[in-house]
Formats: C-alpha cells, structure tokens, sequence
C-alpha cells in the first residue's frame, strides 16, 4: 500500500477511537448518556460504524487504488493478502480494501436513505393516524396492515426483477417505500398516548393548529422510540440491499456493493476465500454494530425513571 | 412526662445524586409519647416523609443512607441496629404505616379483605379462616359498610376513602404501639378527609396508640395534634405544644406558613406569604437555613446556624437566634 | 349590563362502555348535567366542589377541549359553541386557561420562553424580532428575572412552573382566565405567592377569572361569587359573603363544616357525611344528595321531585326544598 493509503488508514483508526472517546467524556456527564455507555458493545459498535462512516465519505482519499483499476490483470487477480494489498485483490484484479472502502459508500449510503426515507413516510402517516384518530386512523392504518401483510423481499424481488438494471436510486425509493409500515405502527402508539398529555392539551387550548401540535409537541416527545426504531432499520436495510446485490439483483456491476463482492467471490471459495470473506465480515460487523447501537440507543432514550 | 414510646434522636438520611449529597434529613430529633399525636409539619423539599421512612428503615439504600450516629429508639432497642428479621417482626405489627395515595398502595391484585388478612397470618399466626373473619370485622369497625361484602373487592373497585379506611384497617391488625400517617387525607377529598380523621382520633382513643402525623395541612394540625414539629430544610425548625405554636410562634418559618394559609374565618385579600423559594437539599444555606427569605435576619442569621433554643413557653423550642435576642424581631 | 359570560344548560355526557356481559342499554356517564351561571367582567366566579362533580369539565366543555352535548355559551355576545374551527382559534385569544399540574402542563422539552412565546406565534401577535422582549416582559409580569427564558421546566420549582404557565396564558392578553385548580398541587407559602399574583393580575389586566378548585379556604379569598356544585349540578350560588356567612344548602354547610381551620381553639361542629359521592352512571332520583343529607326534615319528596335552584335574595340561589330552614 502506498503510504498515503496507509497513513489514511492510521488515521481513519485513530478519528474512530477519538471521536469516540471524546463523544463518551461528553455523555457521561447525562444520565442518557451513561445508560448508553453502560453497554459494553456501544463504544464498540460507535467506533465501527465512525470508522466505516468515514472510510466510505473519504473514499478518494483513503482508497490505495482506484477500484475500477486493473492494473495487471493476470498477475494479480486472486492475490492473497500482503503488504501491497492488505486484504488481498478479488477476481477483477481489484485491490479487496478499496473496493471496500468505495463499496462502503453504496452500502451505506442506501442504508442510510431508505431509513431516511422510510422513516419519513412512516412517521408522517403514524403521526396523522395518532393524532387525528377516526376514520383517518381507521384507513390509514389498513393501508398499514396490508403493507405488513406482504413479505418485503417478496415485493423488492418482484420489482428488481421487472425493473431491468436497477439504478442505486431507484433501488433506495423501492426499499425505502416498503419498510415504514412498523414505524408507522410505533409512532402511531406514541401520538395516541401522548395527545392525552397535559402539554398538548395545553397548546390545543392556546390556539394550535394540529399540524403544529404534531410537529412541535407530540414528534419531539416520540423521539426516542423513533431514533431506536431508525438506528435498527439502516441495519435491516443493509442486510436487504446486500442480499440483493448477492443475487445480482440490486446494485449492478460496476458500482461496488459489499453484497455484490461477496457474491463476486463465491467462485473461488477454495482458492481465495478472503475475496468474500472480508466483505462478508464487514457487513456482519456493520449490521451487528447498528444494531448494538439500537439497542444501547433503546436503553438510553428509555423515559422510564431509573429504579432507585 | 411519661416515657416517650419512640425517640428520634441526630437523625440524619442522606442521599447520594449526580448534583451532590443531598442532606434531607440533617440532625432531627424527636420524642413521640404513648397515646399522643404529634404533627410533623413543613412543605415539599422539607424531609418530612424521608423522616418517617427512615424510622422504618424503608428509604431505598444505594441512593439514600441513613448515617451512623443516628437514633431511633422503640421499646428500649435502636431500630437501626435491627437485624432484618427484628425489623420485619416490628413493621406492621407494633409500628405500622398509613400512606398518601390509598389506591397506590393496596396491591391490585388482592381482595382488600386478603390483604387485611395477611396482615393478621404474617404478624399474628392465624388461621385463614380466623384471619378472613378478622379483616371483615376490622373492615367494620373502619365504617366500612358491608364489610363482609366489601371484603372480597379489589381496590380499583372502592373509592379513595374506602381504600384509606381498608389501609387503616390493616395498620390497626395487631394493635401497634405507634401508627405513622403519612400525609394519609392529602389524596382525599374534604369531606372524606373530616371522615377518616374522625376515624383516626376514635380508633386512637380507643387503643391508646401513639400518632405521628406527617401533614403540609395547618388546619389538620390544628384540629388533630397535641404537639408539633415543624420542618424546614431537613432541619426541626420550631417545636411546641399545639395551642403554643398557633398563639404564638417562635420561628419566622411558621409565623410566615401561617400567614400564608387562607381562612375561613380570617380577612379576605393579599396573604402575607413568604418570599423565596426552598433552596435545594445538596445546598442548604450556610448559617440559618431559613435567613434568605427571613424579614428579621441580621448578620448573626447569616454566619452560624442557630440550634434548638428554649422559648419562654414549656416544651417550646426554635432554631431561631430571635429567641435569644426577641428584641431584634422587627414588628409586623 | 350584561355579563361577559353566559353559560346557559351546559351539559356534558359521557357514552359508557356496557360490559359485555350485560346487554342492555348504553350506559351515560352524566359528568356536567345542566349547569348555568354568568360572570360579569372583571369579577371572579369560584366553582367548587369536591371529586367528580364535574367543574373541571365545565372548564374543558367552555374551552371547547372537550365538545359539550347541549347547553350554550355566550362570551361577550358570541355564541361560542356554534363557532367554526378558524373563528374558535381567534376566539381563544380571548379566553386562557391555567391548569392545575404545573409540571405537566408545560412541554418538558420546550424552554420557559418558547413556551411564552408560542401563543405569539400561532396568533401572530409579535415579530420573531419582537418575541425575546415579549417574553422578558411577560415573565416580569408574573415576577420571574429575564434569565429563565433559555430554561427548562425540570429545572424549575412547582411554583415557577406554575407562573410561567400564567405568563403563557397572558401572552394573548386574554379578558377571560378560566383558572384549573391552580394553586391546588402547590405548597402553602407558594400557593399564597400564586394568589397574589392572580389577584393583582386580575387588577391589572381587568381580568376576568372562572375559578375552578375544591379548597374552600382558597376560595374564599379570591371569589367574588361561589357556585357549589355535586353530582354535575349546581346546588347552591352565592355572593361570597352570603355563601360563607348563611349557607342555604345542606351540602355547602357540610362542606363548609369539613374545612379544617389553622386554629386549635375554635369551635368545631362537623358535620359528617356519611357514603361516597354518588356514580356519575346512575345518580339518585329526585335531590341528588338527598340519600347523603343530614338535613333534619328531609323527607321522601326529595326522593321523588328534584329541587330547582331557588332564589333567596340578595343574588343567592339554592336547590333545596327546605332551603327556608337551613340546618
């Protein structure tokens, strides 16, 4: 590896345990804080995800190689790791860490939009259902109930098939649009429960109009319950994208996907295992760390009073 | 001046938060003697309620503790020296506890007549027939109207007055030595309330059993108690004789809570009030406690803390410097 | 001149679940059945009672928080009942409410001057410029330093909680304050600093404040008129001095026997009630408090016909038929 690349990784290791440790030093000092800190897997799973987070925004600069590159297509296809190539190169001759690093971005990335925007829909349409109850409750909620009905890999399998060469955004909007349908079921909960609070019947007695109400009193109360439900989902989300991308069906070649290279390594199992085995590991990492992140999140956030 | 039946003497329950060692409960004493009852009096922050919790030892241990050097001595022991099962065999049984919120505190899953009765199995041995006819009978004598109806109900079937009588009823089983009321008529409506302290006084009569009353409530106090003690600041800040207290007050702090209680019977318009608000218990004021909000304080007020002095009345005391320089009280 | 509130036939009724078990008809939970009163302005109206009889539902149906089920009310000519959803939003500039848990009523994640300043922004009524001045002033007002805005309630005591409350309700420079047990969760000495500030608020602003509590001694010192109310009715209404001094009612005189006073020495004649306050579901036929009264000639006509609210001079009224020889 050059050493750009290899100081760009000490580097990224470093930001990862800093930042970290700075975020805890400042945490501490709350009470949600040292509920979440009081996980033994949240420090780890932060430092996973800042790192990979900031590997995958950096990419141009911490990548050795340009992944599409295949500088000597022979020689160096399905090299075992060394110093030139740490994690090895793949069966396109491309440097594993690379790949990795820029795979990270897609990965990621449509992570973290489908959340965004699953997490939109959800909450708007829980919210409207909580709050105004009747028959807008009645029908948004068996709109819900049919999208819980219908097995999601079946309708992204479905689309991914008639839709011939999927675009990353396209991809993003699909698996987004049908994974809000337990959000919205939460935050449903949550506004039903809260809109009884005195606070909002306070600001419904100064005058406000219910939009503001939802916005402004009953959302940030539901907070919590919303952030653990998100921090689960990019977890959930990334296992779907990777399973697609496994089949072919999700991100196309040449965009790299972890899913993607894992399924790109499959033909040489035997011979050069760590062309699926590193990618394979860095999703099961990624994944298991969103959700140790949720799960420590769930505690922090809970709004049960310690028991004292 | 008979021996008093429960003595409580330096106590002093801390607790540890995130902001500090709140100290809210700071060196109390006091006595309680057989067949009287004695009003503990002061308004939220005071260490009224943590004080009757520390005597049956049920403040929660990791944040509070209660220090050595404490005192509290029943029947000749230190109660906070018992060991578990010592303690266990006097809770209930020759000192039991009434609380604030009736419905909070019978378990929704008995029958108020079982839970009567596990009183009587715990403390006195019974049979579950012997017990079961005693809580109805008991029930009775609480004026609970068909007890033996009522008996077999759970508490979020009966209202408010009916749960306090159901909890007045199993403090009363074994026939205790001392029953500590906390705050019990706070919860209640006005009506009820004259109800359950009517009870209250007939079933001490009665038993000849000693009364402490936890109260923000002057006019209870007034009604009810043969002696109080006013707190302030996890401190006992006036201690006297009922008809003393109200006649003549020595502390500014209770001079101030009653003018600061809205009459029947007095002038309508501005209550004097006190200024200020109570500081918080992990930063008590240095000196008297109470001299920021205090018309009189001077500079002594303000650099050593006064203790427990004698007013010219017998059995009154207050942690005032007025007592002992009466000519520095400013005139109303 | 005529009042600036007016409630005429308010009645609130509750559809209560029938068990499954038992057919039958629908059971109604009768929480404010047939109330009136009028409130001239500048004056305060206290409506007392204990638990269950229904005031604080009076003051939800007026707010329209909840919808009534009959009944009018009238506030300065305005039929407020009949008002649709813009013109009601307008008209709540014109009547606040104050409630009774300080802490709840007050969003725990909002800061003491956004919480001022939100009625500001919903009516418009300041400048995002104007605002922090707006709050400043206002928070003065209820005797508060500047220095509380950036604040969250959590850090605040029952008493400052329950200030910022007022000032919030003041920001709209309301002419009605319907007050919801408002000193009722506080501690004496702050409760006595809350009263005051209602009072000299009220001389200030030429407030006009509906009262709502079940602490008698309270009442007596912020009221200028008293209506007792028991089992969603009103049974007695009075000038304050009348009410206190020669209560016609049998339950305002248990009422007011109940009311322990600071003061060892005087006499006390209570006058115990026995049994509970009856079931919203099914109250007695006839006089509502007749199986409760103690009243010496009760006798089976209270039953059977229930009793109007009858005038007895100087502005008092009572629903009693032997209101000529109270107890």
């Amino acid at each position: 590896m050059s050493p750009r690349a290899t100081v760009a990784l000490l580097a990224l290791l470093a930001a990862a345990g800093t930042a970290v440790a700075w975020a805890r030093r400042r945490a501490l000092a709350t009470r949600a804080g040292r509920r979440f800190f009081g996980h033994p897997a949240a420090a780890w799973a932060l430092r996973v995800l800042v790192f990979f987070s900031l590997a995958a925004a950096l990419a141009p600069l911490v990548a050795p190689y340009d992944p599409g590159a295949q500088p000597a297509i022979v020689t160096l296809q399905n090299a075992a790791p060394s110093w030139a190539h740490p994690l090895g190169t793949d069966v396109y001759s491309a440097d594993v860490w690379s790949r990795l690093v820029y795979g990270g971005r897609v990965s990621l990335g449509v992570g973290l939009l489908a959340t965004a925007i699953a997490l939109s829909v959800g909450v708007g349409v829980g919210a409207t259902a909580g709050y105004a109850r009747g028959w807008t409750d009645a029908l948004l909620m068996r709109l819900v109930d049919v999208g819980l009905a219908v097995p999601r890999i079946f309708v992204l399998l479905f689309v991914v098939t008639f839709w011939d060469r999927i675009s990353v955004g396209a991809l993003v909007l699909v698996i987004g649009l049908t994974g809000w349908f337990t959000t919205s079921r939460l935050v449903r909960a949550e506004a039903l429960s809260l809109r009884e609070r005195p606070f909002v019947e306070a600001a419904r007695a100064l005058g406000a109009s219910p939009a503001r109400i939802v916005w402004r009193h009953l959302l940030p109360a539901a907070a919590a319950p919303i952030i653990v439900s998100a921090a689960l989902s990019v977890g959930n989300v990334m296992l779907l994208e990777s399973g697609l991308s496994f089949l072919g069906f999700g991100v196309q070649p040449p965009t790299p996907s972890w899913g993607a290279m894992v399924a790109d390594g499959q033909g040489q199992l035997a011979t050069a295992p760590w062309t699926s085995f590193f990618p394979g590991l860095t999703i099961a990492l990624v994944v298991m760390s969103w959700n140790a992140l949720g799960d420590a999140l769930r505690d922090a956030l809970d709004p049960r009073p310690e028991v004292s | 001046m008979t021996a008093p039946v429960l003595a409580v003497r330096d106590l002093k329950t801390y607790f540890v938060t995130p902001a500090g060692t709140a100290r809210a409960v700071d060196g109390v004493s006091w006595d309680l003697h057989p067949g009287e009852t004695l009003a503990v009096v002061g308004e939220s922050g005071c260490g009224k309620t943590v004080t009757s919790l520390s005597v049956l030892r049920l403040v929660p241990e990791p944040p509070g503790h209660v220090l050595p050097g404490s005192l509290i001595e029943f029947e000749g022991r230190n109660l906070l020296t018992l060991s578990a099962p010592e303690l266990r065999a006097i809770r209930g049984n020759r000192i039991a506890m009434v609380f604030q919120e009736p419905t909070a505190a019978l378990n929704p899953v008995f029958t108020v007549g079982e839970q009567i009765a596990e009183v009587a199995r715990v403390h006195l041995g019974v049979s579950r027939r012997a017990a079961r006819a005693l809580a109805v009978d008991l029930l009775n004598q609480v004026g609970v109207p068909d007890a033996a109806r009522r008996a077999g109900e759970y508490p979020h079937q009966l209202s408010g007055g009916t749960c306090q009588r159901v909890m007045i009823a199993m403090a009363l089983v074994c026939h205790p030595q001392v029953l500590i009321a906390d705050e019990p008529t706070t919860a209640l409506d006005v009506t009820v309330q004259a109800q359950i302290l009517e009870l209250l006084a007939r079933k001490q009569a009665e038993l000849g059993m000693a009364v402490l009353l936890i109260t923000h409530d002057l006019g209870i106090v007034a009604g009810t108690a043969d002696r109080v003690v006013v707190m302030y600041a996890g401190q006992v800040v006036e201690t006297a004789a009922t008809g003393d207290l109200f006649a003549h007050p020595l502390h500014p702090y209770t001079a101030g809570l009653l003018a600061s209680v809205p009459r029947l019977d007095g002038a309508r318009g501005r209550l004097r009030g006190i200024p200020g608000a109570v500081p918080p218990a992990t930063a008590w004021p240095v000196g008297c406690r109470f001299h920021p909000r205090c018309p009189h304080a001077w500079d002594k007020c303000r650099t050593e803390e006064p203790p427990l002095l004698d007013g010219p009345a017998p059995g009154q005391s207050a942690r005032c410097w007025l007592v002992s320089e009466p000519e520095r009280r400013k005139p109303a | 001149m005529s009042a600036l509130v007016r409630v005429e036939g308010l009645v609130k009724h509750y559809p209560a679940r029938r068990g499954w078990l038992t057919p039958g008809r629908a059971e109604v939970v009768r929480a404010v059945d047939g109330v009136s009163f009028d409130i001239a302005a500048g004056r305060t109206l206290a409506l007392v009672g204990e638990t269950g009889c229904g005031k604080t539902t009076v003051g939800r149906t007026l707010l329209r928080l909840v919808e009534p089920t009959a009944g009018r009310f009238t506030f300065d000519g305005v039929d407020v009942f009949g008002l649709g959803r813009e013109p009601m939003r307008a008209l709540r500039r014109r009547m606040q409410v104050i409630f009774q848990d300080p802490s709840g009523s007050l969003n725990p994640r909002m800061t003491v001057g956004d919480a001022i300043a939100e009625p500001l922004i919903i009516h418009r009524l300041a400048t995002r410029a104007e605002r922090p001045a707006r709050v400043a002033e206002l928070l003065a007002e209820v005797g508060l330093d500047a220095s509380f805005a950036p604040r969250y309630p959590h850090e605040l005591s029952g008493g400052q909680r329950q200030r910022v409350g007022i000032a919030r309700a003041l920001s709209v420079r309301p002419e009605l304050l319907i007050c919801d047990e408002p000193v009722t969760a506080l501690d004496v000495s702050v409760q006595a600093q809350v009263l005051n500030l209602l009072r000299d608020l009220q001389q200030a602003h030429r407030l006009t404040y509906l009262f709502i509590a079940h602490d008698l001694a309270v009442v007596r010192n912020v009221a200028d008129d008293v209506a007792v109310m028991y089992a969603g009715q009103i049974v007695e209404r009075a000038p304050v001095d009348r009410l206190y001094g020669a209560p016609r009612h049998p339950y305002t005189r248990a009422l007011l026997s109940a009311v322990p006073v600071p003061d060892p020495g005087a006499a006390r004649n209570r006058i115990v009630l026995s049994g509970d306050v009856p079931s919203p579901l099914s109250p007695p036929a006839g006089c509502r408090f007749h199986p409760r009264c103690p009243h010496p000639l009760k006798s089976e006509r209270c039953a059977r016909e229930v009793p109007e609210l009858r005038d007895f001079g100087g502005g008092q009224q009572a629903a009693c038929h032997f209101g000529e020889q109270p107890m």
